[in-house]
């Protein structure tokens, strides 16, 4: 139930994310003025030079941050529902080095590949497929143990597993496609152009209706998949919509910003956090707009030091992201999904 | 008559053997009836429970809910009729015990889960005849066992269904929470008219407050009412083993 102060701290969120979008658009090797900003949005005239770079530079990055915030925090929602395990998400289950793998695939195999599996579309298509296969595997194994931790060494292993395949692939390719792959394995939100940003936008906005679909379910699991079931819960339909929702966030996010590490793990349980409920109807849309509030951030600090460099955002989040993790583990022993 | 069986036989297919855990059961479970079944461990007890509310399939014979095999009903009409109360723990989460309650109106709810007042109002009632009303904004991993059974009892209260089975809800219990649960049991079964059942290893207990019990004993399962069941010796067969002894007289066993 939406109450007084979860009202506050919705209120909050929000104008903590008109604030770092704003925040994100101006940062860069060039500072834009906020109130510039404003007036180019509006449809006022500003500086040529301004224009060309907030059009075509910072806004593309800063949607594709809120994107890939959104859809990863959403999918690590998801999974420590499904499997009621609080450390779980798209990147420690191992779904980022399916995708990777089927990245590598696309770009190392190029020369085996028809062509119109090496666009944009194959390379969406081959991730989404990667990290679709991986959380099938990790399915199938987590029936057989009942030890909720096991599923993440299990994660762990496919990891370890995918990435063995890419290295073969990395011996036998051109230094071309080795530095092509290299580069989108740092992960970049830049340089992605609109009509990407169009595709991961449709992806994305498909993955998060599916989850919404999953809301009630979820909510039912919190009491464990035996009362889930005898509330007329239809517990493979749901575990269905709830993979192909992670596997499309997950799938179409790594495909076009690399593998991002941690912001599914951390973000929930900030979510949590703030909230002190389980309850999935809150916890999605806070999730929803910490999610991207936490990706502008990181973005933000990867433009900041040289301030003519920008940092490969996967590093910033594991800086951001990791510490936040150990803090939860060591804040409170036993997580919440 | 919300349930009733024939010639039903319990147990398990695997691919190479089938183990029967008991065939020719005939139960039925009336309307505002309390009814507590027992048996040694290991008899099937579970098994029994799983078949009656639909989870697992009978060997042969069928379960009729409503005067309608309960095989052909769909998940979602089987939770409007059935609700249940499990022995398995919670997985961890910050469900407050009123949205834990209001879970048990999923079965209505719409594809968001959206409480309308009716919801609510049922919600409310369940809260108050269990009596748990200052409880309501705790987490749920905060309250006692006593308590998180009861809250449990509520959810499947406001389930609303006219069958609501519980599996060892006094495990983990003591003497006096053991008797306030029953006691609520039993109070619910006359002042809602739904039927109860539960298993449980307090014979002597359900002895003296169920309205009819059912005795799983080797192959054979009966129901009865428990003075019969006394009169007819049902109990003395319960455990086999001769340090253990059924006293009549006094309706509880005693250690030899």
């Amino acid at each position: 139930m939406p109450t007084q102060k979860n009202k506050i701290l919705f209120l909050f969120l929000s104008f903590a994310l008109i604030g770092t979008f704003l925040l994100n658009l101006s940062l860069g090797s060039v500072s834009i003025p906020t109130s510039e900003i404003f007036n180019s949005i509006l449809g006022n005239e500003i500086k040529t030079s301004w224009e060309i770079i907030l059009w075509n530079f910072r806004l593309p990055k800063a949607i594709t941050a809120i994107l890939v915030g959104m859809g990863l925090s959403i999918s690590g929602l998801l999974m420590q529902t499904l499997f009621r395990n609080p450390l779980a998400g798209p990147y420690v289950l191992g779904l980022s080095s399916g995708s990777s793998l089927g990245v590598a695939f696309v770009i190392m195999g190029a020369g085996f590949l028809p062509s119109f599996l090496v666009s944009d579309y194959g390379i969406v298509l081959a991730s989404s497929l990667g990290s679709f296969l991986v959380l099938l595997a990790v399915l199938v194994v987590s029936q057989k143990l009942r030890d909720t931790m096991a599923i993440l060494i299990v994660g762990l292993m496919f990891g370890s597993f995918t990435s063995a395949i890419v290295s073969v692939l990395s011996y036998f390719s051109t230094a071309q496609e080795l530095q092509k792959f290299t580069f989108w394995s740092m992960g970049s939100l830049a340089n992605l152009p609109w009509s990407s940003i169009l595709i991961l936008a449709i992806c994305c906005v498909l993955g998060l209706m599916l989850s919404i679909f999953g809301i009630k379910p979820l909510n039912a699991l919190l009491l464990g998949e035996n009362y889930a079931k005898s509330l007329g819960l239809n517990f493979k339909k749901t575990r269905l919509i709830i993979i192909f929702a992670t596997s499309i966030l997950a799938g179409s996010i790594t495909a076009f910003a690399g593998p991002i590490a941690f912001v599914g793990l951390a973000v929930p349980h900030l979510a949590k956090l703030l909230f002190q409920t389980s309850n999935h109807f809150i916890l999605f849309w806070s999730t929803l707009l910490i999610g991207a509030i936490l990706m502008l951030v990181c973005d933000c600090i990867a433009q900041l030091p040289g301030s003519d460099y920008t940092l490969p955002i996967n590093a910033i989040t594991s800086m951001v992201g990791a510490p936040v993790v150990v803090w939860l583990l060591v804040r409170k022993r036993n997580l919440m999904i | 008559m919300i349930l009733q069986t024939q010639n039903l036989s319990i147990g398990y297919n695997s691919k190479a053997t089938t183990k029967i855990i008991a065939s020719d059961v005939t139960i039925q479970l009336e309307p505002g009836k309390l009814i507590g079944l027992v048996g040694a461990n290991g008899i099937g007890k579970s098994t029994l429970l799983r078949t009656l509310t639909g989870i697992q399939k009978p060997l042969s014979g069928t379960v009729s809910l409503n005067e309608k095999s309960i095989e052909s009903f769909e998940s979602l009409d089987l939770a409007q009729q059935i609700s249940v109360v499990l022995t398995e723990k919670l997985p961890p989460s910050n469900l407050t015990v009123y949205e834990l309650i209001a879970l048990g109106r999923q079965p209505y709810t719409n594809w968001l889960g959206k409480l309308t007042d009716e919801d609510k109002i049922q919600i409310d009632k369940a809260i108050a005849l269990t009596e748990i009303y200052h409880l309501i904004h705790q987490k749920h991993n905060e309250i006692s066992d006593g308590q998180l059974q009861k809250v449990l009892i509520a959810r499947a209260l406001a389930q609303d269904t006219p069958l609501i089975v519980l599996d060892e809800p006094t495990t983990h219990l003591d003497l006096l929470h053991k008797v306030s649960l029953f006691k609520l049991l039993k109070k619910l079964t006359t002042e809602t008219q739904k039927c109860i059942l539960f298993s449980t290893h307090d014979i002597d207990l359900a002895i003296q407050l169920s309205d009819e019990m059912i005795v799983m004993n080797g192959k054979t399962i009966i129901q009865d009412q428990p003075c019969n069941l006394i009169s007819k010796g049902v109990f003395s067969s319960l455990f086999n083993n001769e340090h253990i002894q059924f006293d009549a007289t006094i309706g509880k066993f005693v250690i030899i």
